[in-house]
């Protein structure tokens, strides 16, 4: 059953008396928030995932609230707990849901060590994984999105689960996170997609959600094997060049990307070196987006 | 009450030997993970689990967790041994001695306690002489302190048992140089030096040393009663379980340990330490032992009484599936009281004003 098949005002309800429980990939988790964005934010964003029963097992216990105390009055703040904990200091009341989203990669990259979690976008298309790393700015999210929406299944645009017995990556698919430019550009490049209100002022910037398409959920338990692995790079006014990287290099490069290389150990290391032997790998540089789809489908061609 | 609690049961079962015979599939595993994590504790049940072979006979989805909390305190040891050696090679050209203590310590001279222990910095003991030599080596060597202000600062070096915590440049690990276990304004008054006579040498690593196995237990029953923080409470009565059974249940080394308590001049920590494994963990301890350290310590039993309560409230997990009436007010009266018990009143009135107006004020504290 959907989060959107529940009787109406349930999702509020769960989400503000006990926990509204949802799966994305073989991820279960509850949530627990009285913050109207927040219910708001399930609402818009996770009608179309799956419900979870009560005797499921949940992996993550979540709740978001909000703090301050007496200063509630004029500068309401939130928190992100992780079953007690809370890995960050509170927030403006107003950033609750980009709140809610990295607190979750947060728990996911602390707790699913049966991976080795790389910071990447990652999409299919015909059964080729593109593994996209990339450091803030260098616009894996605007590409993951812009792709996405021409036919690429979303299993990530945040981290790529890369399974320590099988070497295949897991999806785990969630909201898009698009920031400052890179929202107007999707929006005029997608039109239909849907999206959240803008957050502004975040600590990365502005920020608006794009919903996971029905795709993506309905793929979230079909793994993919990765067949290239690109290290976009969005530079002002260039020809776009994709350039072959050599296997060691890029081994370097994509070990600084890793969440969990140093718990992983030996094991973190030898599951990126077998991905790095089966994938081609690249470095690519663009400015135009529709132009730098055309280089990325042409890999697959 | 403590009864209840999930993973107090299973660190009981884990002691008493009767793990196996738990009811695998209709156990609340979710409940053991998301108890036992809140308190740092979920590697090493799940070391226990793993230990006595009994990973395989739970479900799969909470099997997952308990492999990948022990993935975690496997990169902790190994990170240890990083850490140790970089500090030791640091310290040892300047001639530095130190003393391993608390987590790094038990993972490093592999005493049970290690089990699947988890902590963030490396405690340190040298001796007050070597205190500017071993903080400038490392500072030679890479490690920095953070920028206090003047009064943090002047309150770490004048009023506490360690220096400002030192941070690695390029690991991001911490460090904390202590001088002696407990701040010297504390009313207990126990002699660094003392510690040091018994300390034990570590093999192929000359200036490193651990404390003895009676000292470990006495030091770590002075960390949790006379510091005042709980959060970790159960985590640490673990740690003083698995402590007594190997250093004195084993070789009923009883006497040796209220002798030493005394001459440290620690009774009272040890009288709680061993009253609330007891209570807690059902450490086999004996009762007249609890009742002759309590003597020892000059506890009346009104006093004896109302520490009881206290500690017992403030020592549960706090956790969602668990609630426990007045735990936030016991925990407030201890934190009052481990500041009265290490600063005399004209310092600690000052100091704790300062620490409500800034956090009122909504600036930060450290």
């Amino acid at each position: 059953m959907l989060l959107s098949q529940l009787p109406a005002n349930k999702i509020s309800e769960y989400l503000s008396t006990q926990e509204l429980c949802f799966k994305t990939g073989s991820i279960n988790i509850a949530v627990k928030s009285n913050i109207p964005a927040i219910i708001k934010h399930i609402t818009d964003f996770y009608s179309h995932y799956d419900c979870l029963e009560k005797s499921d097992f949940i992996d993550l216990h979540v709740e978001v609230y909000s703090v301050g105390g007496y200063r509630k009055f004029y500068k309401p703040q939130v928190t992100f707990s992780f079953d007690g904990y809370e890995p960050f200091i509170p927030l403006p009341l107003k950033q609750a849901p980009a709140m809610f989203e990295w607190g979750l990669n947060w728990c996911i990259a602390n707790v699913a060590h049966q991976y080795l979690i790389i910071h990447s976008a990652i999409i299919e298309k015909d059964g080729y994984g593109l593994v996209m790393p990339g450091t803030p700015g260098s616009g894996k999210s605007t590409l993951c999105a812009a792709l996405v929406n021409k036919g690429w299944r979303l299993l990530s645009d945040e981290m790529a689960l890369l399974s320590l017995k099988d070497g295949l990556i897991y999806p785990a698919p969630r909201p898009v996170s698009l920031k400052n430019k890179s929202i107007q550009i999707i929006k005029e490049f997608a039109p239909n997609a849907v999206f959240g209100d803008v957050i502004a002022d975040t600590l990365k910037g502005d920020i608006a959600h794009m919903v996971a398409p029905v795709s993506a959920l309905k793929g979230q338990s079909v793994p993919v094997k990765p067949a290239f692995l690109v290290f976009p790079h969005y530079e002002d006014n260039i020809e776009k060049k994709l350039i072959k990287l050599s296997k060691a290099r890029a081994l370097m490069t994509l070990a600084e990307h890793a969440f969990n290389f140093n718990v992983l150990g030996e094991e973190g290391f030898d599951s990126m070196a077998n991905m790095i032997e089966q994938v081609e790998c690249y470095d690519f540089s663009y400015s135009d987006l529709t132009t730098a789809l055309d280089g990325i489908e042409t890999l697959i061609q | 009450m403590l009864d209840d609690q999930l993973v107090v049961q299973f660190l009981r079962n884990y002691g008493q030997g009767s793990l196996q015979k738990i009811d695998f599939t209709g156990y609340c595993w979710e409940n053991l993970i998301r108890q036992s994590r809140r308190v740092n504790l979920l590697s090493r049940v799940a070391y226990f689990l793993c230990e006595l072979e009994l990973l395989e006979k739970i479900p799969e989805q909470p099997r997952q967790h308990f492999i990948n909390a022990i993935k975690l305190s496997d990169a902790n040891a190994r990170s240890v041994y990083v850490e140790v050696k970089a500090i030791h090679q640091a310290l040892n050209k300047e001639k530095v001695d130190f003393i391993l203590l608390k987590g790094a310590a038990y993972v490093w001279s592999g005493v049970d306690s290690g089990k699947g222990r988890l902590f963030t910095d490396t405690d340190i003991l040298v001796t007050k002489e070597t205190l500017l030599p071993a903080e400038t080596a490392l500072s030679h060597n890479g490690w920095f302190a953070l920028s206090l202000d003047a009064y943090t600062q002047k309150f770490y070096r004048e009023w506490m048992h360690e220096i400002p915590p030192m941070t690695h440049r390029s690991r991001q690990t911490t460090v904390d140089v202590h001088h002696t276990i407990i701040p010297p304004t504390s009313r207990l008054k126990p002699k660094p030096i003392k510690l040091w006579q018994q300390a034990d040498a570590m093999e192929n690593m000359p200036g490193l040393f651990v404390l003895s196995p009676i000292d470990m237990i006495i030091h770590s029953a002075t960390h949790l009663f006379h510091e005042g923080e709980f959060d970790q409470g159960l985590r640490d009565i673990s740690d003083l379980d698995l402590l007594i059974r190997e250093g004195v249940i084993e070789g009923n080394k009883w006497e040796e340990l209220l002798v030493r308590a005394e001459e440290l001049d620690l009774v009272k920590p040890v009288y709680y330490a061993i009253n609330f494994t007891q209570k807690i963990l059902l450490t086999p301890i004996p009762d007249k032992i609890i009742v002759k350290a309590r003597s020892l310590a000059k506890m009346n039993s009104f006093l004896a009484m109302i520490m009881d309560v206290l500690y017992s409230k403030a020592l549960i997990t706090e956790h969602k599936t668990y609630s426990v009436n007045g735990q936030s007010f016991a925990r407030w009266l201890l934190y009052i009281r481990s500041h009265w018990l290490k600063m005399p009143v004209y310092l600690l009135a000052p100091h704790l004003c300062r620490k409500s107006w800034l956090r009122i004020s909504g600036q930060k504290d450290h």
